[in-house]
């Protein structure tokens, strides 16, 4: 799919750029990049995300070109059929369309819904709840009803409804999924930051004069942003099947812009005669969906001080290590 | 126990008035019906008589005012589309989504808590693996791509089963394995989660040495004990049900409230998007006063005064937490939220 673009040259090469370090690291305390290559799965999935985002922002430039060329030669050529030639190495469409190149450019426009979206719910849910955790009382108390209201419908039906009243453009879209998402941040940090400012190094800091703001910024706050960054990582897979699931019901991204969902939707109608069109790009989201899940997993493993010598100790990353070790010689 | 659940409902109500004001006043901006109900060429004057007709005339509060007072009469209005009840075509078509949302979920729950504890029997062995990882998958594939499959397999490949409707058991097939896969991929892995951390405890050590059978210790200590969690999350689930069955009633043609709920969107029918919205908010509704109630029985101690969050939490954290830690409540509810928001995948 995906990643079978000309941007995974570079990319490829970088775990074994690294191997020598990993062996020099052996014994002293683990890196993160070295926990990530232990864990075969983990670093397969950040590849993948690589190629992705390296896709999104090199894709276009190269193969948007083709993306719109109509060719009547090549109309409803199935995938996987190097005859036709590596443009056309994923089929093409009704109009004669590179469904490789479509694939390509669409990956820009799924991602700049789902990145922004996700950094800006990041950003406004997590300062507000470790604001609202911090301080407690009514200002606690209210953030959490707010995030209870959004939270108590579905998010997709708001976005239904909301998109409606609005034109649905990309920057409609990232506003309602960033508002629909700022609770799961916020109901987060608030209990984390509820938790921290009872602490004894809060109190300290405090007992000093330190003001709210800045014991949030300096003490609160690092201590909250790891598990908050692996929340965000999930949440990436759930922004970007959210922003496929408006696209497909039409009231997402609209044509000529192409996003992964929307082309889901449009080869839909040709499911009986050209099913590579609906079927390929949905698979390009669920591998992109897969890694973010798994990137996510093990995220939330390796930022955890008490449950990261898992990664360092048990038999399969053990068994990965070796091989690295091995290869580098 | 009775004051537990008065405050409950209180403080669950405020969300439903406010997704109900918040539906009504952006139904209101969605565009004129009038354009879309009368011919091009008609003139202001039939315009202004259809709006005055349905009431579109007046200022926004006080039609609002007057939904209101409609409503506690229990009059929901009138569809513009077929000058029908909207309750009644609410009402009509909630049973299609109610029994498909409640099959699904059977589904996925009676199907997650065999896999989840039989992985959960050996952390890190080879079932334990195969199914976090099947399960990770099955959380992450879009609804909508996933019923495209299954049609192009089953239904135009294969031929077993028909494509749209809900006439016989093969059409209920491909939507339920369609809704079934996101709540039972991230079931699993909750309920995995928590069979593990159950069967570390140290009452199945004592189960055991007092001679209890493997299937008692599971069924009747460990999955007793897991399955506190596990509800929280199945509530959640089922409340992005309703996100999946907008998807899958509008790709199965399934007459559900979902597919009515877009239809009267695109319709600019507003009296029937409202009786939808406080339909599904107030099944909502009801359904976290159950789950509540649930957790309760399940667990004797939740204490109905500890509060909203806490509540939910109590338990799980107990053998979790950072040893040095000095409010246990405080703790307790942060280690089940972040937890909480980390094991779903979902809204």
């Amino acid at each position: 799919m995906t990643q079978t673009m000309n941007p995974q040259g570079p990319q490829a090469e970088e775990p074994h750029a690294k191997q020598p370090r990993t062996k020099l690291a052996r014994g002293s305390k683990p890196s993160m990049l070295n926990l990530l290559l232990r864990d075969k799965v983990a670093t397969v999935a950040a590849v993948v995300l690589a190629v992705v985002a390296l896709t999104a922002i090199f894709g276009p430039p190269l193969m948007g070109e083709l993306a719109t060329k109509q060719d009547l030669m090549f109309m409803n050529k199935p995938p996987f059929d190097p005859a036709n030639g590596w443009a056309y190495i994923l089929g093409s469409d009704s109009l004669g369309r590179s469904v490789l190149a479509r694939i390509v450019v669409a990956t820009r426009t799924t991602m700049m819904v789902a990145v922004p979206a996700v950094a800006i719910a990041l950003l406004i849910g997590s300062l507000w709840g470790v604001w609202a955790g911090y301080h407690r009382g009514r200002r606690e108390t209210v953030s959490m009803r707010i995030a209870d209201v959004i939270m108590s419908f579905p998010s997709l039906l708001l976005a239904v409804v909301v998109l409606f009243v609005f034109s649905p453009s990309a920057a409609n879209i990232v506003l309602i999924l960033a508002i629909t998402r700022i609770p799961i941040y916020l109901r987060t940090a608030r209990a984390e930051a509820a938790e921290l400012q009872s602490r004894t190094f809060v109190d300290a800091a405090r007992t000093f004069g330190t003001k709210p703001n800045a014991i949030i910024a300096r003490h609160v706050i690092p201590v909250v942003t790891p598990t908050l960054l692996t929340l965000a990582t999930l949440e990436f897979c759930f922004v970007m099947l959210a922003e496929s699931s408006l696209s497909f019901l039409g009231i997402g991204i609209q044509p000529p812009e192409v996003s992964w969902g929307l082309l889901v939707a449009q080869g839909r109608q040709y499911l009986q005669t050209a099913w590579w069109l609906s079927i390929l790009p949905g698979l390009a989201i669920v591998i992109t969906a897969v890694a973010a899940n798994a990137l996510a997993a093990w995220l939330r493993i390796a930022t955890d001080p008490a449950q990261r010598w898992r990664l360092t100790l048990d038999k399969r990353s053990a068994k990965a290590l070796k091989t690295i070790v091995k290869d580098a010689k | 126990m009775l004051t537990y659940l008065r405050k409950r409902i209180i403080s669950s109500a405020l969300p439903l008035v406010v997704v109900v004001i918040g539906v009504f006043a952006l139904a209101r901006m969605t565009g004129n019906p009038a354009a879309l109900y009368l011919p091009l060429n008609a003139t202001e004057a039939m315009r202004e008589d259809f709006a005055a007709r349905n009431g579109l005339d007046q200022p926004i509060w006080a039609q609002m005012a007057q939904y209101f007072g409609g409503l506690l009469r229990l009059d929901f209005g009138a569809s513009m589309r077929t000058g029908e009840d909207a309750a009644a075509m609410a009402l009509r078509a909630f049973p299609a989504t109610l029994q498909l949302a409640a099959m699904t979920m059977l589904l996925a729950i009676v199907l997650a808590v065999v896999v989840g504890s039989i992985a959960a029997l050996k952390p890190n062995g080879l079932l334990d693996r195969f199914a976090s990882f099947t399960s990770m998958i099955a959380a992450s594939i879009p609804d909508f791509w996933l019923a495209i499959v299954g049609i192009w397999v089953f239904a135009i490949s294969l031929g077993w089963v028909p494509t749209s409707g809900v006439v016989g058991a093969a059409a209920w097939f491909l939507p339920v394995a369609t809704l079934l896969m996101r709540p039972f991929g991230t079931l699993v892995q909750v309920i995995r989660g928590a069979m593990v951390s159950a069967l570390s405890e140290p009452y199945i050590k004592l189960a055991r040495s007092k001679g209890a059978t493997q299937r008692r210790v599971i069924a009747s200590h460990a999955l007793r004990n897991a399955a506190a969690p596990a509800l929280t999350v199945a509530g959640d689930l089922t409340v992005g049900l309703v996100n999946g069955a907008v998807v899958v009633e509008t790709i199965f043609g399934w007459p559900g409230i979902g597919k009515l709920m877009i239809d009267s969107i695109l319709q600019r029918d507003f009296a029937v998007l409202q009786a939808c919205v406080l339909l599904t908010a107030v099944a909502i509704f009801a359904l976290n006063i159950l789950i509540d109630l649930g957790y309760a029985l399940l667990d004797p101690r939740v204490r109905p005064s500890a509060g909203k969050r806490a509540r939910r939490s109590a338990r799980r954290d107990a053998s979790r937490h950072r040893p040095s830690q000095p409010a246990p409540a405080v703790a307790a509810e942060r280690a089940d939220a972040t937890e909480h928001e980390l094991t779903r995948s979902l809204p």
